[in-house]
C-alpha cells in the first residue's frame, strides 16, 4: 500500500531577531523529519511545547514551506502555499485547531461556517447543502437547533465539534489535529477524542494527531512519533511504545502517565532545564537531561535507527540493527 | 539612548524628504513650469530656451535631484509677484506668526493642563463641568467662527478691543484668545482623563495606602505618569496650532506666514507656497522630534524598544 | 381621562409608550437631540431643492441686508438681497455632500491600503506606514492649501482632497485587525479551508472590522466638515456662485457689523452639526466598540 502523505527530511528554521538591529539567531523548529501516514491510519505526534510538533503539522498541510525536504500527498509534491493548486487540495486535507473560538468567525452562524468548504470548493449543489449540513452536525453530535447559533453561544466542546464538522464537510482524506482537546475541559476531552476516532474509522480518514498529552494520544493513535527539539527521537506502534519505550525521553514521558488501579511506579523524573529551541545543546539534544548520558552523547548526534519490530529510535544507548534508517533507505 | 535618538533622527530626515518629494510631484503635475512661468502666448523657441536654462530638458530624475539639491542649499526660487527671494519673504513673516503661536501655546499649557488636573481631582465640581464644556467648544467650534464671534462681542458690541492689525499689544489679544481657547479645553479634557486613569492604577492606591500624604502621591506618583499621554497630545497640537494660525491671521489681518500663504495661494505664487510648505514641515518634524525625545526621557520603557 | 385610558389599552399606543420609555432609558437626552438634528440635516440635504423658498442667486434688491424675522425672509437677506434661509439650505446640502463623499472615499481608500499592508506585508506595509507618517507630519489644512494653490479649486478636486483626510486612521485600524485575524484567528482558518484572498477579506475580515471602521467614520465626518468649511471660509474651497457653510461665513464676515445674521446662521449650523455627530458618535462608540478611543 502506498502512503497517503509522506514527508522527506523536512527542515524549517526560523530566524529570531532580537531588537531592530539585534543579531538574528536560527531556531531549528523542524530539523530533518521523515514520516509517512497510510490511508486510514492515525499517527500520534507527541512532544513538549517547543519541540516543533505544531510546525511539523503545518508543514504537512503546506501552510509553512519546507526550507529543504519535501512533502508528497498521494504521490505528488505539495503545491506552493496560496496557489490555486494548493487551495484546491484543501478539500482533501484539513486542520483542527487548538482554540475553536479563534478558528470560527464570530459573526457567522454555525451552519454558515460548516457550509463554507462546500461553497468554496462547490462540492454540493445549493439545494442539497442544508441536508449535508444537518448530516454533518448530527455526525459530530450537534443538535439541529444549534445551526442558527453563533460561536460565542456554544460551549467549548460544542465549538470544537463545529470546527470538526467544518473540517469534515469536504470529505477530506487527511485530518491534522493540532492539540484538538487541550483547550477543553478534561471531562469533555474523552468525548471529543472518542468522537474523532469513530468518525475517522467510519470514513477511513487518515489522521495526524498532535498533542503534548500522552494519555490522549494513546487512546487514538495507531503509531506514535515522539519529538524532541525538532527531531523524532522514537517511533513505534502505539501498544509497543507504551509497553516498552526505548528512548530515555520516551521512558520518562510514559512513566508519568498514571494507569488506573496501579500506583505510579518507577517514575523517571527529568532533570535540568526544559528545552529551549533557540539554544540547542551539542550532540544529542536530550543529553543535559538524560539519566544515561555518556561522553559520546555530548559530541555526536545519534541517528534514527531501526531497533527491530518496525520501530525506530535515535539514541546511542539503545542497541539497534547496525544500519541507520538513512543508510537502509539509500541501499533500497 | 543613542540608538533611540538615531532612529528618531532618521525618521525625521525621511519625512522631510517625503515632503520635498510631495512638493516636487505636485509642482510637476500641476502643469509645465515653462508655460506657467512664461504664459501661454510665448513663442516655442523662448520656451525651449527657458527649459534649457532651468534644466527642464533633462530627464525627470535629474530634475528631481537638482530640485532636492537646490532645496537643501536654501534656494527656494523667487516670488512671481515681486521677484524677491521666496525664502526671504517667508522668513520676514515668521516673527509675526511666532508672536501669536507661542503665547497661544503657553496659554494652552499653563491653563489647560492645571485645569485638567484640577478637574480630575475634583470630579463633578463646577470646574470639572467647565472643563468639559470648554472641551466641547474646542471640538465643535471652528476657529473662524470663534474669532468672528469674539470680534462681534469685543470690537463691534463693546468696542474695547481692535478687530484687526498688528499695531499694539492690544491687537494681539483677540487672535491669541481665538487660537488658544478651544485648545485649552481639549488639553484640559485630555489631561483630566489621563489623570483619572492614572489615579485608578494600583500603584497610586499602594502609595496612599502606605501612608504617603495625598499631595505627595499626586506630585511624585500620579503627575509623572500622567505626563506621558499629555506630552503626546501636546505634540499633535503643534500641527493644529500652525493650521490655526493660517485661519486666525486671515481673520485678524495679522501679517504672519499664514496670511502670506493665503495670499500666495490665491495668486498661485508657487515658489512662496512651496517654501512655506517646507518650512512648516520642518517645524512639525522638529517638534515631533522634541516630543519623541521628551517621551524617551519621561518613559524609560520606550528607550529599550527604540525599534517600535 | 377616558381617552387616556382608551389610548393605553390600544396595542399601538402601548408599543409607542414602551418604545419611548425604552429610548428614555437607553438614549440620553443629548444623544436624542443629536439624532434629531442629524435627521433634520439629512432631510434638508436630500430635499434642498423643494425646501428652499428662493433660488440661491435670486436677488431682491429692494430688501438688501434686511434683518431676520420678516415673513418674506425668515433669516433675513444678504448684501445682494439674496434670501439667507435659501442659501443656508443649499449650503447644508453642499457641505454634507462633500463631507459624506470624502468620508466614504477616505474610509474605502484607507481600508484598502490597510488590507493591502496586512496581506502583502514587507515593502507594501512599509510604504503604507511611511505614507501615514508623512500625512501626520503636515497639517492637513496646509497640505490642502498647497494642492489648491497648484491645481486651482474645483468641486471634484475638493471632494478628492478631503477624501485623503483621515485615511491613515482607517489604514492603521484595518491593518492591525487584519493581521491579528490572520495570524492565529478565523481568517487563517478560512484560508486553510481553501478560500481565495478576496473571499477571506470581503466575506470574513471586512464584516468583522466594519463596526470599528464605522465608529472611526463618526470621528472623521465632523472633522471633514470643519476642514471644508475652513477652506471655504478662506475662499479656497467651494467657489461662488455655489455656496457652502464655510463659504457663507466667509462672505458674511464682510458685513459683521451691519448684518451679523448672514454669518451667524451658518456658523450655528456648523457647530450644532459637529456637536450632534460627536454626541451620537460617542454614544455609538460605547455601544458598538469599546476598544476604540
Amino acid at each position: 500500500m502506498t502512503a497517503l502523505i509522506e514527508a522527506d527530511e523536512l527542515v524549517r528554521i526560523y530566524e529570531v531577531r532580537r531588537g531592530l538591529f539585534g543579531r538574528s539567531s536560527p531556531v531549528r523548529a523542524v530539523d530533518g523529519i521523515s514520516l509517512a501516514v497510510m490511508p486510514g491510519e492515525t499517527l500520534g505526534i507527541v512532544g513538549e511545547s517547543g519541540s516543533g510538533k505544531s510546525t511539523l503539522g503545518r508543514m504537512l498541510l503546506g501552510l509553512d514551506p519546507a526550507q529543504s525536504g519535501e512533502v508528497r500527498f498521494e504521490g505528488s509534491p505539495m503545491p506552493k502555499y496560496g496557489t490555486s493548486g494548493w487551495r484546491a487540495l484543501r478539500a482533501k486535507m484539513q486542520l483542527v485547531y487548538q482554540d475553536p473560538l479563534a478558528a470560527l468567525d464570530r459573526r457567522l452562524t454555525i451552519a454558515a461556517q460548516i457550509s463554507e468548504p462546500l461553497d468554496i470548493h462547490r462540492l454540493v449543489p445549493k439545494e442539497h447543502q442544508a441536508a449535508r449540513i444537518a448530516e454533518l452536525m448530527a455526525a459530530v453530535g450537534l443538535r439541529s437547533d444549534q445551526a442558527g447559533r453563533f460561536p460565542h453561544e456554544l460551549s467549548g466542546g460544542q465549538r470544537q465539534r463545529a470546527v470538526i464538522a467544518r473540517a469534515l464537510a469536504s470529505r477530506p482524506k487527511l485530518l491534522v489535529c493540532d492539540e484538538p482537546v487541550s483547550a477543553l475541559d478534561v471531562s469533555i476531552q474523552a468525548q471529543v477524542v472518542n468522537m474523532l476516532r469513530d468518525l475517522q474509522e467510519k470514513n477511513g480518514i487518515a489522521m495526524v494527531f498532535i498533542s503534548h498529552d500522552l494519555k490522549v494520544v494513546r487512546n487514538i493513535a495507531d503509531r506514535v512519533a515522539v519529538m524532541y527539539l525538532g527531531r523524532v527521537v522514537e517511533e513505534a506502534s502505539s501498544d509497543v511504545i507504551f509497553r516498552l519505550p526505548q528512548h530515555p525521553y520516551t521512558k520518562a514521558l510514559v512513566s508519568s502517565v498514571p494507569i488506573p488501579g496501579k500506583p505510579l511506579e518507577g517514575r523517571v523524573i527529568l532533570q535540568g532545564e526544559p528545552p529551549n529551541p533557540a539554544n540547542r545543546p551539542s550532540g544529542c539534544a536530550f543529553h543535559p537531561r538524560c539519566p544515561v548520558a555518556r561522553d559520546i552523547c555530548r559530541t555526536s548526534v545519534p541517528a534514527l535507527r531501526r531497533t527491530g519490530n518496525g520501530r525506530t529510535a535515535a539514541c546511542h544507548a539503545v542497541a539497534g540493527e547496525t544500519a541507520s534508517v538513512e543508510t537502509l533507505r539509500r541501499r533500497a | 539612548m543613542i540608538r533611540f535618538v538615531f532612529v528618531r533622527l532618521m525618521r525625521a530626515v525621511i519625512t522631510i524628504l517625503a515632503v520635498v518629494t510631495f512638493a516636487f510631484v505636485v509642482l510637476r503635475m500641476s502643469g509645465d513650469p515653462a508655460q506657467v512661468m512664461l504664459g501661454p502666448d510665448v513663442p516655442q523657441d523662448a520656451v525651449d530656451a527657458f527649459r534649457k536654462t532651468w534644466g527642464l530638458d533633462q530627464p525627470i530624475w535629474i530634475q528631481y535631484l537638482a530640485y532636492i539639491k537646490s532645496i537643501f542649499t536654501g534656494d527656494f526660487g523667487v516670488s512671481m509677484r515681486d521677484k524677491a527671494s521666496a525664502l526671504r519673504l517667508v522668513l520676514e513673516r515668521v516673527p509675526a506668526t511666532l508672536q501669536l503661536t507661542l503665547p497661544a501655546l503657553i496659554l494652552k499649557l499653563m491653563i489647560g493642563i492645571p485645569a485638567g488636573v484640577y478637574a480630575a481631582l475634583h470630579r463633578q465640581s463646577f470646574a470639572d463641568r467647565g472643563v468639559i464644556t470648554l472641551a466641547i467648544i474646542g471640538f465643535t467650534v471652528p476657529s473662524f467662527v470663534m474669532g468672528l464671534v469674539l470680534v462681534l462681542i469685543f470690537s463691534v458690541l463693546l468696542g474695547v478691543l481692535p478687530s484687526g492689525g498688528q499695531d499694539t499689544w492690544m491687537h494681539g489679544i483677540l487672535p491669541t484668545i481665538t487660537m488658544s481657547i478651544g485648545g485649552i479645553g481639549i488639553l484640559a479634557r485630555f489631561s483630566r482623563s489621563a489623570m483619572i486613569e492614572v489615579l485608578g492604577q494600583p500603584y497610586i492606591r499602594t502609595a496612599s495606602a502606605k501612608g504617603l500624604k495625598w499631595r505627595d502621591v499626586i506630585w511624585s506618583h500620579a503627575l509623572p505618569n500622567a505626563a506621558v499621554p499629555i506630552v503626546t497630545i501636546v505634540g499633535f497640537m503643534v500641527g493644529s496650532l500652525i493650521a490655526g494660525a493660517v485661519v486666525v491671521e486671515s481673520i485678524f489681518s495679522w501679517p504672519g506666514i499664514g496670511r502670506l500663504l493665503i495670499v500666495s495661494v490665491s495668486n498661485r505664487d508657487l515658489a512662496v507656497v512651496q517654501c512655506i510648505l517646507l518650512i512648516i514641515a520642518a517645524a512639525m518634524v522638529m517638534s515631533n522630534l522634541v516630543v519623541d525625545l521628551l517621551y524617551g526621557w519621561l518613559d524609560p520603557r520606550l528607550r529599550s524598544h527604540a525599534g517600535h | 381621562m377616558a381617552s387616556v385610558d382608551l389610548a393605553e389599552r390600544s396595542p399601538l399606543a402601548g408599543w409607542l409608550r414602551g418604545s419611548i420609555s425604552f429610548l428614555r432609558r437607553k438614549v440620553p437626552l443629548s444623544v436624542a437631540f443629536g439624532f434629531l438634528w442629524l435627521a433634520a440635516m439629512i432631510v434638508i440635504a436630500l430635499f434642498a431643492g423643494y425646501l428652499r423658498p428662493y433660488d440661491i442667486t435670486a436677488m431682491d434688491l429692494t430688501s438688501r441686508l434686511s434683518a431676520p424675522g420678516t415673513l418674506k425672509h425668515l433669516l433675513g437677506t444678504d448684501e445682494l438681497g439674496r434670501d439667507v434661509l435659501s442659501r443656508l439650505i443649499q449650503s447644508i446640502r453642499v457641505s454634507l455632500i462633500i463631507a459624506f463623499g470624502a468620508t466614504v472615499l477616505s474610509a474605502v481608500f484607507g481600508t484598502a491600503l490597510g488590507f493591502a499592508a496586512a496581506r502583502f506585508r514587507g515593502l507594501t506595509e512599509h510604504l503604507v506606514l511611511a505614507l501615514a507618517d508623512f500625512q501626520a507630519a503636515l497639517p492637513f489644512l496646509i497640505m490642502s492649501l498647497a494642492v489648491l494653490a497648484f491645481f486651482g479649486s474645483s468641486m471634484v478636486l475638493l471632494v478628492c482632497l478631503m477624501g485623503f483626510y483621515g485615511w491613515e486612521r482607517y489604514a492603521r485600524i484595518a491593518r492591525g485587525l487584519a493581521i491579528s485575524a490572520g495570524a492565529q484567528g478565523y481568517a487563517a482558518a478560512v484560508v486553510q479551508l481553501g478560500a481565495t484572498p478576496a473571499r477571506v477579506y470581503l466575506r470574513h475580515i471586512l464584516p468583522n472590522v466594519a463596526s470599528t471602521l464605522i465608529v472611526s467614520m463618526t470621528l472623521t465626518f465632523p472633522e471633514i466638515i470643519l476642514m471644508e468649511s475652513g477652506l471655504s471660509f478662506l475662499g479656497l474651497g467651494v467657489q461662488p456662485p455655489e455656496t457652502s457653510l464655510g463659504n457663507m461665513v466667509g462672505f458674511g464676515r464682510e458685513y459683521l457689523t451691519r448684518a451679523p445674521w448672514i454669518m451667524l446662521a451658518p456658523a450655528a449650523v456648523i457647530m450644532l452639526t459637529t456637536l450632534s455627530i460627536s454626541l451620537v458618535g460617542d454614544w455609538l462608540r460605547d455601544k458598538l466598540d469599546p476598544t476604540v478611543r
